[in-house]
């Protein structure tokens, strides 16, 4: 396991909602990454925002962790949930809420009206 | 051929979708650049970048979101690699609900 790997697995698995981003929470500089990012903020969750474009090294490398190509990746418990498209179908499909309090992780957006 | 049919003949063939919308957006990302990328010019929204596939197949069913995608990026690895810079994918079984997103 190379040392980048290793850094990447450190960091999934020690902070609960980690999103692997081009840019900040705060500066979004890719469309798909702010967007998983106000889906975060509108659910009230804490989470760690990585920004892939600070090295090469972490950009390629977080792609070979998730054997998934493109950027946001979001990591909820150590575990892929998937990228921008999966975590807004999940909120559209009023599943994100769940999703994270099955995880033991609070959330302080309404309960989504059912269907 | 154009990428985006090369796109439509890979995911027929792999999944004889029952509906298959593959829609070139790469117009509505001229301009923008992003800074370290590995796309060292800004688009100017006349290559093909951004897709986004809207995909209805039987092979989808019992597939997680996220087998869905990971099946599609596999088929679609070259393009990807090739210059395609996004790939939005809505793919569903037939019978699942649209979502759409607000524009």
């Amino acid at each position: 396991m190379s040392s980048m790997n290793e850094w990447i697995d450190n960091e999934v698995k020690s902070n609960d909602i980690v999103v692997f981003m081009k840019g900040t929470p705060s500066f979004p500089q890719c469309g798909f990454s702010g967007q998983v990012v106000q889906i975060m903020d509108y659910m009230g969750v804490e989470y760690k925002g990585v920004n892939v474009l600070t090295s090469d090294d972490l950009r390629q490398g977080i792609k070979a962790y998730s054997d998934w190509p493109t950027i946001p990746q979001l990591y909820v418990k150590g575990e892929f949930v998937g990228g921008c498209d999966i975590v807004r179908e999940m909120f559209q499909a009023g599943e994100l809420k769940q999703f994270f309090e099955d995880n033991g992780i609070a959330t302080t957006a309404p309960q989504p009206a059912a269907g | 051929m154009t990428v985006k049919s090369a796109i439509e003949t890979k995911l027929r063939e792999r999944f004889s979708p029952e509906s298959l919308n593959v829609i070139d957006e790469s117009h509505l990302h001229a301009g923008h650049h992003h800074a370290g990328s590995d796309h060292h010019e800004a688009f100017d929204g006349t290559g093909e970048t951004h897709f986004r596939v809207q995909i209805v197949s039987a092979a989808f069913e019992g597939e997680s979101r996220l087998n869905r995608q990971r099946a599609i990026n596999r088929l679609l690895a070259d393009e990807l690699n090739a210059g395609v810079h996004a790939l939005a994918i809505e793919a569903r079984a037939p019978g699942e609900p649209v979502r759409r997103q607000a524009r």
